[in-house]
């Protein structure tokens, strides 16, 4: 067990041999990955292959078949971690946003500071404008998720999980549900993020944030990484079929 | 702006005459017939003098039922859809049984069989608890597991994106309920909370039968005597006609607002 946590050391995210299957359907087979502090990791591959129940493993929405997950050295699936707190230490972005909606956007980014950071009133609120101003819209703080456009609302939700100052940030398909004007306003919030050294793991077809931003490009099929290369490597030089044919289809559109 | 939507917008005089609320005329007619008929009328008016005695209790033993029927629904309905096992199973024992069984057969069973024999279990005097309290009891106990139909309904609703939402920032299970879940779903689920509300005012006079004195049991009384069954139950009718017509529409105008909040 220490020698295991020794090992992971420097590696924010550490996925170890993980499975997930539901029912027959495999969705995860066997993936391996390591994430550095400050590592901006993109997953890119086709619809169904995984990609998602890979991200929602790590912070346990999906309780993995087999395999281990490290966050910071901590152990998810072992009994004695508190969940709870390591949720706290990683941001979601969803592709749906998932706001709450019968708060506003500053009670969005306030509440779970005041009820897992355990912060009073007034320091949740300053956390959270500020959080706000970072994402570009402080003037929509005491505006209601149905009053924002999707890029507004995507965009609080982002500052929703860095208002709990969390260690790693994970995007599944954050702009897949934006009308495409906005899709900029939200890639570039991620692309500050990444400048300023957030840890990120994200999946997305945005393939001008990928080059820009990204260390490392994974390619997942069918439940299994393909390839890992650095973006100019997997886009302009892909080593495998499944990959060659994935990117001719996605640059086709 | 289409030709369609102009045709929809312009009423004709047809429209204006389906569209009127013809029958809240009919019942305002008949509630205005028997208020004048209550001042005027001697025999009407000194029904009504005794009815009316009852009227703090029908509503005390109604509202203070229906609170203590909404903790009851709402642990009965977290309850129905818990994970665990043996919680979920009691749950689904006490909503089935409730709904198995007619209200009135329930209200005898519990008020005169469960009550005692409860009280007798936990050392209580069976003869303090006034029929009052286990009329309350009684209904509450129903209308439980009536709410927690409604709660399940409501807390299924909404999307699971909520719920992980809230779960990945960190937030318990519980914490997740109470701030995030369950605001949303209360709000979706208050008009149908209203209208057990009005449907337990009315089964509130199924209490009479254990001589709880509220309007049924007064009319009951007062029709006792010969010849007076009409201007009892008539009386009757108006006070429970006037209740749940204000309530109602009360609640209708709290449903437009909330739909039109939503927007
Ligand atoms: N909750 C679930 N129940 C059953 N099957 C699921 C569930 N979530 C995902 N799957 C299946 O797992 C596979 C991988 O899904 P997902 O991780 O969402 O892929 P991606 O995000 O790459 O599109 C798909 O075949 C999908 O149908
Ligand atoms: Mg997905």
């Amino acid at each position: 067990m220490q020698n295991k946590m020794n090992e992971q050391s420097g590696n924010r995210i550490v996925l170890d041999g993980l499975y997930k299957y539901f029912g027959n359907v495999q969705a995860v087979i066997d993936v391996d990955l390591q994430v550095r502090q400050g590592e901006v990791v993109v997953i890119v591959g086709p619809s169904g292959s995984g990609k998602s129940t890979v991200l929602r493993c790590i912070n346990h929405l999906e309780v993995p078949t087999k395999g281990a997950v490290y966050i910071d050295g901590v152990h998810l699936e072992d009994k004695e971690t508190d969940i709870n707190a390591v949720r706290a230490e990683v941001g979601m972005v969803f592709q749906q946003f998932n706001l709450f909606p019968h708060l506003t956007a500053l009670e969005n980014v306030t509440i779970a500071q005041k009820l897992v950071r355990k912060r009073d009133k007034e320091e949740a609120e300053r956390v959270g404008m500020a959080q706000l101003e970072r994402v570009g819209i402080p003037e929509k703080a005491n505006s209601y998720p149905r009053q924002l456009s999707g890029g507004q609302q995507q965009r609080v939700a982002i500052a929703r999980s860095l208002a709990m100052n969390p260690k790693v940030m994970l995007f599944d398909e954050p702009t897949s549900a934006l009308d495409p004007e906005m899709i900029k306003e939200v890639l570039d919030v991620m692309l500050d993020l990444a400048k300023d050294g957030m840890t990120m793991l994200v999946v997305t077809h945005e393939m001008g944030f990928a080059r820009s931003a990204a260390d490392r490009v994974v390619f997942m099929d069918e439940g299994q990484i393909v390839e890992i290369a650095t973006p100019d490597d997997l886009y302009n030089n892909p080593q495998h079929e499944r990959t060659k044919l994935f990117l001719s289809k996605i640059l086709a559109h | 702006m289409t030709t369609l939507e102009q045709q929809a917008r312009e009423k004709t005089p047809a429209d204006a005459w389906a569209q009127f609320p013809w029958w809240l005329l009919a019942i305002i007619g008949f509630l205005v017939f028997m208020g004048v008929l209550l001042t005027v009328g001697e025999e009407y008016n000194s029904a009504f003098l005794f009815v009316k005695d009852g009227i703090a209790v029908t509503l005390r033993t109604t509202l203070t039922a229906f609170g203590i029927a909404i903790i009851l629904g709402l642990f009965a309905g977290l309850g129905r859809i818990s994970h665990n096992t043996i919680i979920r199973n009691i749950a689904i024992t006490y909503i089935e049984f409730i709904r198995g069984v007619p209200t009135l057969v329930l209200i005898f069973t519990l008020a005169l069989v469960v009550v005692p024999e409860g009280a007798d279990l936990l050392k209580l005097d069976v003869k303090a608890i006034s029929p009052n309290s286990r009329a309350v009891a009684a209904l509450s106990i129903i209308y439980g597991a009536f709410l927690a139909e409604i709660f399940r309904a409501g807390i299924e609703s909404i999307p699971k994106g909520q719920m992980e939402a809230a779960r990945s920032v960190g937030m318990t299970v519980r914490q997740a309920m109470q701030y995030i879940i369950l605001p949303q779903a209360i709000r979706n689920i208050s008009p149908a909370l209203g209208n057990d509300f009005i449907a337990m005012l009315k089964d509130s006079s199924l209490v009479s039968v254990l001589a709880v004195r509220d309007i049924t049991q007064q009319a009951r009384l007062y029709a006792g005597s010969p010849f007076r069954f009409r201007e009892s139950y008539l009386v009757l009718t108006f006070l429970y006609l006037t209740m749940t017509l204000v309530l109602s529409l009360l609640l209708r105008w709290y449903e437009r607002r909330i739909r039109q909040d939503a927007k």
